[in-house]
Parts: structure tokens; sequence; C-alpha cells
């Protein structure tokens, strides 16, 4: 079955089918139509819809169903992310599942509604105090919407991890052709660690708290471990690379101009292709050396360059460490998009460079 | 030494890390000790600890995990409302109790704390007022009383710099939706006893599934009154008691609770325990509320026309309320029919409130790259603005198709067709002003602008009027009468 949606319908569509029970959420543009889905649909099925007061509710509301060992989630945009970064931190030190879908906005600050990629750094590093890590989907269609939404609840029950879907506004309002999933996935189960409220689970406790210092090492130990670990879950998508002069590296929004630009390139007799790294953490930083190894590099995105930064410490990571310094970056701010035509230029020149 | 069984608790507490297996982390005449006893043997004498789930605060209350035996989620500062609100909706057959203090509920968490209670959420709230911050060292709380010395008050609080106590017993009263609101006091044995009963009530409340409870419990907190245990206590009666008289605020529980119903609860009432459903599965709603779907092979189709062989990209601007979204929609549904590739996207936010509004439409054999359409292979102007802002970018070779009543200052650049339609005329003229929108569908039809089966256009028309289906004939009969018009006038 297909449906013509919204980008944030989508991602209700894939909430749904993952077995998602609860939606908590405060509205704010561009990512409302998710709440609008989630208290069309829940309720449709049985499941929860709850409008909560602010974001910090939102997300610590989904302290507690998580904690009760149901799959959650919200969404929202910079302001309310920005909000939720507290209660990240408690999900991940107390190990618990939830989604969370940020349709970027233009900021700092109030910003705009407008597509940006500014939050790439809180998104993809964990925006809140201490050292955890969240795992972060960059979808870049409706049809991903779907599925990495499908996906993001997958992975945040089996890392036990809070997990973030990372769109931005354009593809948040965007109508595309999604094709629905085959099948519901069956409900997790929680019941090791859960407090669900019956006799199995009375002696469990879900807590982020070690008041001894070693004891919260040993924990940080761990959940270090199991990031490392998680690197078996890095997905990335290449185009055209195999004989690429220059590698366009951008993700989500962007990965699509760079797949336009590398096409115009080829009719320009330019060997060019594209990385797009589909989960940004964990990086898939051995496929970016593989697909980019002795090429050019080129970032597309559309912030200051945090992207461009990440793939340069990557490649410095891989041990290519004089390529990292020469990656090069075209983007735009504010919410403004990359024009073909000028990553087009920006690629011409670095190859001339 | 005989060990004597605490009804509730644990027989001891590892958790704590003590030396001793019975020591508790509270300091001596400390009231969470007294209340942790009472709330410990209410949850057993119930036979409530299979079911109940305690969501702990930050604040010396943290710990209740150690003691409790039951299971504990132990929420963020100020968010154990919140976090409580969670585990209730998860969990509607559990007792869900959370324990907060006065800097936690009353400051940080307040409107957490106050809009579950506003919404009626399935949980009891165990509030304890001692009047000011006790773990992080003694500070002024909300709850301070006027010339308290804290160690943010250290010359007393002056309600001329930091306002008078909060009252949140009689704030919440304000609410519909709490069943049972309650001030008491641990300071002495009376008022033990009659805590005892309060916090049996609040966990009854959450056995039988009534709703929201909220039980402040004001507690002395020696340590940081600077005070022995029993001057703490004194200070709890005589002078916090002044201030925050005790009391039964409300007891609505002799009234029903929630039941499985998506009906609105009635004042005074519970919350539903969760929405009736309407469908079984996903695959049941959402092909409820699918549209038309690409006929299998639909790729062969428009037999007979070429298909498709490249990308195009269309712009439609104009004024809201003129239908420009809809016609976007219409060519995006077309092209979906043929099994193409295609998106639609609006321009959004602030921008829609301003009087104009576009969207962009991409269509293609292929996977479709980059969303945006910067230089559109076609253009649809419905008013002069538009046509002022995005003509000059259209791509060479392409066409702008504009109302007549769009004065064209300017021509469009050079190898850009320039068709005038008129679209908003004619749909007066056929008694449908609101279809100028068919109108320039037709004028696209004419023109063989889409590169789709005039067919497909016709079908997606259609089913842009699903939910009103009386205007579909009309829609279709005018839609053929303006392509002929328009056909004639090129003739």
């Amino acid at each position: 079955m297909t449906q013509f949606v919204k980008g944030n319908e989508a991602v209700v569509m894939g909430a749904l089918y993952a077995g998602c029970e609860l939606y908590f959420g405060y509205p704010i543009t561009p990512a409302s139509e998710i709440a609008h889905g989630a208290a069309k649909w829940f309720p449709m099925l049985g499941r929860t819809f709850v409008q909560a007061e602010c974001e910090t509710a939102s997300i610590n509301m989904m302290f507690g169903a998580a904690g009760a060992g149901k799959l959650c989630m919200t969404a929202t945009s910079g302001p309310g992310f920005s909000l939720m970064q507290e209660g990240l931190s408690y999900l991940a030190g107390a190990e618990l599942p939830a989604v969370v879908v940020d349709v970027m906005r233009a900021g700092p600050g109030l910003g705009n509604v407008y597509p940006e990629q500014g939050d790439y750094t809180p998104a993809v590093k964990g925006g809140g105090h201490g050292n955890y890590q969240v795992f972060t989907l960059a979808p870049a269609s409706a049809q991903e919407m779907c599925d990495f939404t499908m996906l993001a609840f997958a992975m945040a029950a089996k890392w036990r991890t809070p997990a973030i879907v990372l769109v931005d506004g354009l593809q948040g309002q965007m109508m595309e052709t999604v094709e629905l999933p085959e099948n519901e996935t069956p409900a997790p189960d929680f019941s090791s660690w859960a407090a669900e409220g019956v006799a199995a689970t009375r002696g469990n406790l879900v807590k982020s708290i070690y008041l001894d210092a070693a004891q919260q090492e040993e924990f940080n130990i761990h959940l270090q471990e199991k990031y490392a670990r998680m690197q078996e879950d890095a997905r990335a998508e290449t185009y055209l690379c195999e004989d690429a002069e220059l590698v366009l590296c951008g993700y989500g929004i962007s990965s699509r101009i760079a797949r336009t630009v590398a096409e115009e390139l080829r009719a320009q007799g330019i060997a060019a292709g594209v990385f797009r790294p589909v989960t940004l953490n964990p990086f898939p930083r051995a496929q970016l050396a593989d697909a980019v190894r002795g090429r050019k590099v080129l970032a597309i995105e559309l912030d200051a360059g945090q992207f461009a930064d990440d793939i340069r410490l990557n490649l410095a990571k891989a041990g290519l460490g004089a390529q990292a310094a020469d990656v090069a970056m075209v983007h735009r701010m504010g919410g403004e998009v990359v024009a073909v035509e000028d990553a087009v230029a920006a690629a011409k020149a670095h190859l001339a460079k | 030494m005989k060990t004597i069984e605490q009804k509730g608790m644990y027989r001891e507490f590892p958790r704590c890390g003590k030396p001793h297996a019975r020591t508790t982390h509270y300091c001596p005449g400390c009231g969470h000790g007294i209340v942790n006893k009472l709330v410990a043997e209410a949850c057993a004498e119930l036979g409530l600890q299979d079911r109940t789930i305690f969501v702990d605060p930050v604040g010396c209350g943290v710990f209740t995990y150690y003691y409790w035996d039951a299971a504990h989620i132990s929420a963020a500062h100020g968010r154990a409302s919140a976090a409580a609100t969670g585990v209730a909706r998860a969990r509607p057959g559990a007792v869900t109790i959370a324990y907060q203090g006065d800097g936690d509920l009353g400051a940080i968490g307040f409107n957490n704390a106050f809009q579950a209670a506003s919404r009626g959420e399935r949980f009891g709230c165990i509030f304890i007022n001692n009047s000011l911050y006790g773990m992080t060292g003694g500070q002024m709380a909300p709850t301070t009383l006027e010339g308290e010395t804290t160690t943010t008050t250290p010359y007393g609080r002056d309600p001329a710099l930091t306002g008078h106590p909060l009252h949140v017993c009689e704030v919440f009263n304000q609410l519909q939706a709490p069943f049972y609101i309650a001030r008491v006091s641990v300071a002495d044995t009376k008022r033990i006893m009659q805590a005892k009963a309060a916090i049996r009530k609040v966990f009854e409340l959450q056995r039988d599934g009534k709703g929201y409870a909220m039980l402040e419990i004001l507690a002395p907190c020696p340590t940081n009154f600077r005070m022995d245990a029993q001057k703490a206590a004194r200070f709890c009666i005589d002078e916090m008691e002044r201030e925050f008289p005790l009391g039964v605020f409300r007891d609505r529980s002799a009234q029903a609770g929630g039941e499985e119903s998506a009906a609105a609860p009635a004042q005074g009432s519970a919350l539903a325990v969760r929405p009736v459903p309407r469908f079984n599965s996903c695959a049941e709603l959402f092909s409820a509320s699918a549209g038309a779907q690409a006929a299998d092979g639909a790729p062969e189709r428009g037999a007979g026309m070429a298909r498709l062989s490249k990308e195009l990209r269309f712009k439609f601007a104009g004024y809201g309320g003129q239908g420009i979204l809809s016609l976007g929609l219409c060519v995006a549904e077309a092209a979906r029919l043929e099994n193409l590739h295609t998106l639609w996207f609006p321009s959004y936010g602030p921008e829609q409130r301003g009087g104009s509004a576009s969207c962009s439409v991409v269509v293609s054999p292929q996977r479709i790259g980059a969303p945006s359409v910067e230089h559109p292979d076609v253009l649809v102007c419905m008013n002069q603005p538009s046509y002022e802002r995005f003509a000059a970018d259209v791509k060479p070779g392409g066409l702008v198709i504009v109302d007549e009543t769009v004065p064209v200052a300017k021509e469009p650049p050079e190898g850009v067709r320039l068709r005038r339609v008129p679209a908003i005329a004619m749909a007066e003229e056929f008694g449908v002003p609101k279809a100028a929108n068919t109108m320039m569908l037709a004028a696209l039809k004419v023109c063989k602008a889409t590169g789709l089966a005039d067919a497909s256009l016709e079908e997606a028309l259609c089913a842009s009027f699903k939910k009103k289906p009386q205007l579909i004939e009309k829609n279709r009969e005018i839609f053929h009468r303006a392509a002929k018009a328009l056909e004639n006038r090129n003739a």
C-alpha cells in the first residue's frame, strides 16, 4: 500500500508500525504535523497521545513511559530540542529506549521555521551533560522518514538508548510517495529491567544516579563499550563513487542536493560521486574512508560547518589526516538551501585548487 | 540481635551501602524517615507492592529506592510528575506514586505537577514541604516562611525581595480534575496517625483507578533548620502550620474512576484509561485513509503516449484561497498515478499567512535528488507578485502560464514561452469562481506542459474532490469545457 504524504506524517506511520504505544509532544513549526498525525492516528489504534505542557515535560513523560517498559516518542524542532537535552542525558544515563524526531529549523534562538541543519552537534554528539551518546539517523525522503523511524525504535530497543531521527523543515513539509511496511513490529520484552507494575518487575530500578564515584566510572565505561559496539550498525550510502575524482558528502536533504550536483558534474565531464552517512552516530567512518580515499572531498550542508568538521575528524581518525585538511565546504544558513549551480561551482573550484 | 521487620521496606538496605545494613541516609529527626515508614506500610498493608511504581525525585527523597520494596523510577529534578504521567499512561493498571519535595515540586517542577493535576493524571503525588531545599544545603524554597533564615535568605526571607510562600494545595484546589487534595504533618504522634490515614487514601485512590491525588506533608528538617529534632518538630507545628493550615481540601474518593472510554470525562472524574481502538492494525487504519493507488503495471498506463523521459520541475503561485496548493497536488497525484517519482512541497510558516501561497512539484522517471525548484520548467502564476518574484527564474525552454488579470510588465527571459490564460474569468463565466485552479489544470493539459497523460490529470482532479464527491462531476465538466475553449483560442 502506498500513500502520498508529508514526511512528518510518514514519521507517525513508521512509529505506529514500529509498535510505538505512546506519543508525548508539544507543537512547534515545522514539526507540528507529527503531533497532528499522532493525535489523529494513535487513538484510532487504542494508543496514547498526550499533548504535554512543554518540551521538558514531553521528554520526562517519555522517561516515565520508557522506564515503565513501553515504546514511546516525541517530535520537536530546534528550541524544543534544546529543552530536551537534559532529558536525553537522563534517558541515556538510565539506558532507556525512546525516539526523538528533530525537524530542524533555522537558529540560533527563535530563528525562523525554514530548513537548516544547525542541530547537528547536539543531535549527533549528545547535547546534554555527561559522557553519553545517542543513535542518530538521517532520512532523506518521506519513505525514509517512515522506515528510519521504525529503524530508530529497533536501534533504541537493541542498544537501550535514546535514538534521534534528524531531518529538516523542508523534508517535514514535503509530500512524497511512501510504501507502507508489510508488517508491524511486535512489542519488545523489557521486563528484565523496566518497572511495569507487576510482580515480575517489582525488584527493578530505573535510575541514572551512582553516588559512588567508582560505580559511576564503571557505568561510564560500560556505556562507552556499548557505544563502541554500536558501530556494527553504522550505515552509509554511496552513489557513483567508484571512479570519482571528487566526492560530495552530505546527509539528509543535503545528500539529495549532492546527488543532483554529482549528476550535473558528470554531465559536464567531471567524475563526481556522493557519500551519504545514513547513521550520523555511529558515524560510518570506515565507509567514509573507503569512499573518499585519494579523492577530493566537498561537504554540502545547511549549517556553519558542523558536519564538515565531523567529516574532517572522522577522516583524521581513519588515518587520512592529509585529506581531512583538504576538505572543502559549500553551505547555506538561515533557511536558505544550497543551490545546485552554487555547489557545482564550488566543486569545480575545489578541484582546480 | 533480632531484626525488626518493617512492612513494605526491604529487610536490609544494600542499595544504601552504609556499613550497618539497616541504617538510612536520613538525618536524625528528619520528616522523610517517618513518611518513608508510613508510605511503605500503606503500600504493604494494602497488598500493592507488586503493582506499585514509585517515581522518585531529586532531593533528599531521591533514595527511597533504598528502602521501599517495590519498583522504582528515579526521575530528573522537578520532573517526577511529568515522569509519573508517562508511567501512569504507559501502565494504567499500576499504582503510580510520585514522591517530591518543595524545591522539586514547588519551584523547578511546579508547572509539570500543576499541569498533571489539571489533566487529572492517574497517580498520587506525595509532596514533602519542609520549607527549604534539604539536600542542596538549606536554600530558600517557594515554601520558605516569611522571615525564615536559609542559606540564600541569610537575613530572613523578605517578601519585598522574594515574594510570599507558595500554597500548593490551595492553588491545586482551583483545578477541576483532582480527586483528593490534603495537607498533613508528621510533627507529632497525633499528626502522624492522620498522615498515615491520608497516605493510605492516596494508595487506595490509585488502587481503585480513580484519579489524581495531592498530599502535602509538612515535615521537619532539623539539619537545615539548625535545630534539634524536638525544636524542629515544634517549628512545624507553631510556625509552618500558621502559614500552611492542615486539612482536607477535597475528597471525591466516593466518585467513580475512569473507564476504558474515549468519551470526555465528566467534571471531577478520572481520565479514560486509554482510547478505545477503532482499527485492529496499522494496515487497516491506513488503507481506510489511502488515496487512489497506482494500478498494477502502471508504467504501461499511458500506452500510446511517450512516457515522461526527463525530470520536470513546476512552481505554482498565487494568492491563498486560489487553490494553488491543490493545483500542484493534482499534478503530483497525476504523476503518482503513472508510477513516476514525484514530490510536492508548499511554502510554509509565516509565509502562508501573508496572502501569497506557492508550492513546488517535481516529477521524474528517476529518483529525485535536490527537491528545491530554483529554476522551474513550468511556472503557473495567478497573481502579480508571484509573476514578479518567479518569472525571471524559469529555465530556458520553459513555460510561464499566467492568468489574464496579471499585468506582464516585463517579459519572461529569452527562450521562455508565455501563455496568458483567462482562468479566473472562465471560472466566473462557468459559475464556479473557486475553480480557477481547475481552469489552470486545463491550461496545463492544453499546453502539454506536464508530460503526463490527459487521463491521469483528469483522474487526479477527480481524486482531489474525494472528500466532496458532489463536486467531482461539475469539475470534470468544466475541466473539459475549459480545455475545449482554450484549444479553440489556440486554433
